[in-house]
């Protein structure tokens, strides 16, 4: 479109190549782990470099278009980067960098002896060259190839290890994501059948023509199945069954940017192909207010952190759905800025997660206590985190919703009104149920756990714990919730009642008791087959060690990384929000889009 | 455009045979269903490229007469993708059966725990009190892996005893 622009197009496909290039170069690398971590952690930094310089040039000159390989347009492969795609590229690839470190850090795929150690990195990158190509994607069809590039990274990343509770996880996941998957080509013959391209801008141009039936049943084909992928409500029962089986980063990493990229795809279909559908904007507001209302409801219904957590993304996707319906630049912007602020936050809680796994032993509030006592840093990076997912004022969370509620307001209708008065309701209960996590696992003292398993031994806490081949949060599932009824309240049952009986958790009181020695590697490995080594109480050092108080350096400091980008978000939201604006402004206009791909036409006869 | 009828009615007749499959029990025959409804699905692509012409070559035939060589290339793409996905479901389909020596679904252990608690009263949970303790000890132990899907038998009915107290988690998991 401009001649500046045409040196900064030639990189826009470097943040699907590198990851790729990457992910080949770390499988070669297989047994040399740091070099293989150092190839990771460059290639993303490198990409998280041209996003931001992306970034800068798309908001400065508007969208850049590369048709690959030169073709004229409608037969190329084009890639187009507008302020949408690169401000999303952006914080993708930064949430994606920071985890990758953390899990570098806690080493999930190293330590674990059924993973083989060459499968990690070369597949998160292959997740990330996906989840690139799905943002920098101006085709319909490459869409589709990079949500099943990111599709089959991520169902190779959820079953890590293979243990019994992730491939139970990992098959509900890979069928409805495969059923989703097969939904999106429907969509995609049907477009091609009505319009015969499926180049989004072309799309976007010969989709008024097609009469209103055909295109409405288009959209919502479409709908259904970005709609699976986003986890909007009817259609999210799937996610919080699947995700906290994970690991940590694993979780972290999926809760950031896989539902984000559904988003993402929602944002085009409804600003570029399909501006003004009323009936689909009446089903998504009428989705949004749900998603919202039963994720939050879900959320303080939890035990298991993890699970809570699974519930407050399903509900938040929620508000960005809420935006997206309103049509609006206003709700647009919102969405886009909220996309943003969750993105981050919500894989910087799953990290936080991981760390108070690490150090209490489980994610079951039931059992956990005192940990703002037992490590001071963890309570602040759960805290910060938590009350801006809540939307507490100074913070992103806030300035987010408020734009969303602006636009809704704006919007004035009945409907909008409702939804408004939702989203005010989900804050609270969003707020209410990461509060309840405060409270009883941080605030609450670790003597008060209480410990409905009176006649228990100490002993069987752990073994419990560790069951081999039942990694992580299996045994919130299992036995967790077993041992401890509703958080918070003792749990009189059966005429037997309760006591509170000092340490049950491992918190700092009870650290000697549990001097993590069934965690230690060679009695796991000892068991053949499924029986990978449990991660949990890592962090609790070897048998007969004293227990530092201190995270995990590598952990903890891509935490604060996150927590600290979180609030970056905040203080800059000023310049962040008008990036939003330009972004909405443009997709809703649409002309920008549609003519930046146009520019690149050599072809004139074969682009209308 | 005209609609090739048989093709149409092939397709139809697949969604049918997908969607029934894909809801069985069995994994197996859900991996079926997602072939039949994957395979469904590239016909459906290719209907959608129009009616049927010559090969798309150059200098065979004359280019309004060729049939659509776009929807092949997609076709092809999609093929290529559904036999990773379904080796990867086989993979753990396999997986799976060494872990449970099924081949169903197993079903979520706290929809299992729930209904348990359900069909049996507060009185058996009491007498099972000392049996999960003990499973779960004899569990430490790294060698006994067959002892663990016995163990999962016991586990959920310890679940049990919090039932009455833990109403509002018990609604929560049931919603699941």
């Amino acid at each position: 479109m401009n001649p500046g622009s045409s040196l900064l197009a030639t990189v826009i496909p470097l943040p699907v190549l590198l990851p790729l290039l990457g992910a080949g170069l770390t499988l070669v690398l297989a047994r040399r782990p740091t070099l293989q971590r150092a190839v990771s952690v460059t290639v993303l930094s490198a990409v998280v470099v041209i996003a931001a310089l992306l970034l800068v040039a798309a908001v400065q000159s508007g969208p850049i278009v590369i048709t690959v390989g030169s073709w004229p347009v409608p037969l190329g492969i084009t890639l187009v980067v507008d302020p949408l795609s690169a401000l999303m590229l952006l914080t993708s690839m930064s949430v994606t960098l920071a985890v990758l470190v953390y899990a570098i850090g806690q080493g999930v795929y190293d330590r674990d002896e059924t993973t083989p150690i060459t499968i990690f990195h070369p597949t998160y990158l292959v997740l990330a060259a996906g989840v690139a190509n799905a943002f920098l994607s101006g085709d319909l069809f490459n869409l589709y190839v990079g949500f099943e590039v990111l599709l089959m990274a991520s169902y190779v990343l959820l079953t890590l290890g293979g243990s019994r509770s992730r491939v139970r996880a990992g098959v509900t996941y890979v069928v409805v994501n495969v059923v989703s998957s097969l939904i999106f080509l429907v969509g995609i013959a049907l477009t091609y059948a009505a319009v015969g391209t499926l180049n989004l801008a072309q799309i976007s141009v010969r989709m008024a023509d097609v009469s209103p039936g055909t295109a409405l049943t288009i959209h919502l084909v479409l709908l259904t199945a970005f709609g699976i992928k986003a986890a909007v409500f009817p259609l999210s029962a799937w996610l919080p069954d699947s995700y906290p089986t994970a690991a940590a980063p694993v979780t972290a990493v999926f809760a950031g940017l896989l539902t984000k990229v559904g988003v993402y795809s929602i944002i085009r279909m409804e600003t570029l192909v399909f501006p003004d559908s009323d009936v689909t904007r009446t089903i998504l507001l009428v989705a949004a207010g749900l998603t919202m209302l039963v994720g939050a409801l879900g959320a303080i219904a939890q035990a298991d952190i993890k699970r809570v957590l699974s519930f407050t993304l399903v509900s938040h996707i929620g508000y960005m759905i809420f935006g997206i319906a309103l049509a609006t630049p206003m709700g647009v912007a919102g969405a886009v800025f909220y996309v943003v602020h969750h993105i981050t936050v919500q894989a910087t809680l799953f990290c936080v997660v991981g760390l108070i796994e690490g150090v209490g032993g489980s994610t079951s509030v039931t059992r956990l206590g005192g940990l703002a006592r037992a490590s001071p840093l963890l309570a602040i990076l759960w805290f910060v985190p938590a009350i801006n997912l809540g939307g507490i004022p100074p913070l992103s969370g806030f300035v987010g919703k408020l734009g969303l509620l602006q636009a809704g307001v704006a919007d004035g209708s009945t409907l909008a009104w409702v939804l408004v008065v939702v989203a005010v309701l989900t804050s609270l209960l969003t707020l209410y149920a990461v509060t309840k996590v405060w409270v009883l696992a941080f605030w609450r003292p670790a003597d008060q756990i209480p410990v409905a398993e009176a006649d228990a031994p100490e002993e069987s806490e752990d073994p419990d714990e560790e069951l081999p081949g039942e990694q992580d949060t299996s045994h919130p599932e299992d036995a967790g919730d077993s041992r401890t009824g509703l958080p918070g309240a003792p749990t009189p049952r059966s005429g037997v009642l309760t006591r509170v009986r000092p340490g049950t958790a491992r918190t700092l009181a009870d650290r000697e008791a549990n001097t993590g020695a069934e965690v230690d590697w060679p009695v796991a490995r000892l068991a053949p087959g499924e029986s990978a080594p449990v991660l949990t109480g890592r962090f609790l050092g070897v048998a007969g060690d004293r227990v530092s108080r201190s995270l995990p350096r590598v952990m903890a400091g891509a935490t604060a990384a996150l927590v600290t980008l979180g609030l970056a978000i905040t203080v800059f939201a000023g310049p962040l929000y008008a990036i939003a604006d330009q972004a909405a402004d443009d997709l809703v206009a649409r002309t920008p889009y549609v003519q930046a791909v146009f520019a690149q036409t050599v072809d004139d006869r074969v682009a209308r | 455009m005209t609609s090739p009828i048989v093709l149409l009615g092939l397709v139809g007749v697949l969604y049918t045979t997908g969607v029934y499959l894909i809801l069985e029990r069995s994994l197996t025959r859900v991996l079926l269903g997602v072939l039949v409804l994957g395979n469904a699905t590239n016909v459906l692509v290719v209907v959608a490229g129009g009616r049927a012409g010559e090969a798309p070559l150059v200098g065979r035939a004359p280019e309004s007469a060729m049939s659509d060589a776009l929807v092949q290339a997609l076709v092809l793409t999609a093929i290529v993708i559904t036999l990773g996905v379904t080796s990867f479901l086989l993979a753990l389909i396999h997986r799976t059966w060494t872990l449970e020596r099924e081949d169903d679904l197993t079903e979520d252990v706290e929809d299992r725990s729930l209904r348990r608690r359900l069909a049996s009263g507060e009185q058996e949970d009491e007498e099972e009190l000392d049996t999960t303790g003990c499973e779960n000890v004899a569990d430490t132990d790294p060698e006994d892996d067959d002892e663990r899907s016995t163990e999962a038998a016991p586990d959920p009915a310890g679940h049990g005893h919090r039932a009455p107290a833990a109403s509002t988690t018990g609604a929560g998991e049931d919603t699941r």
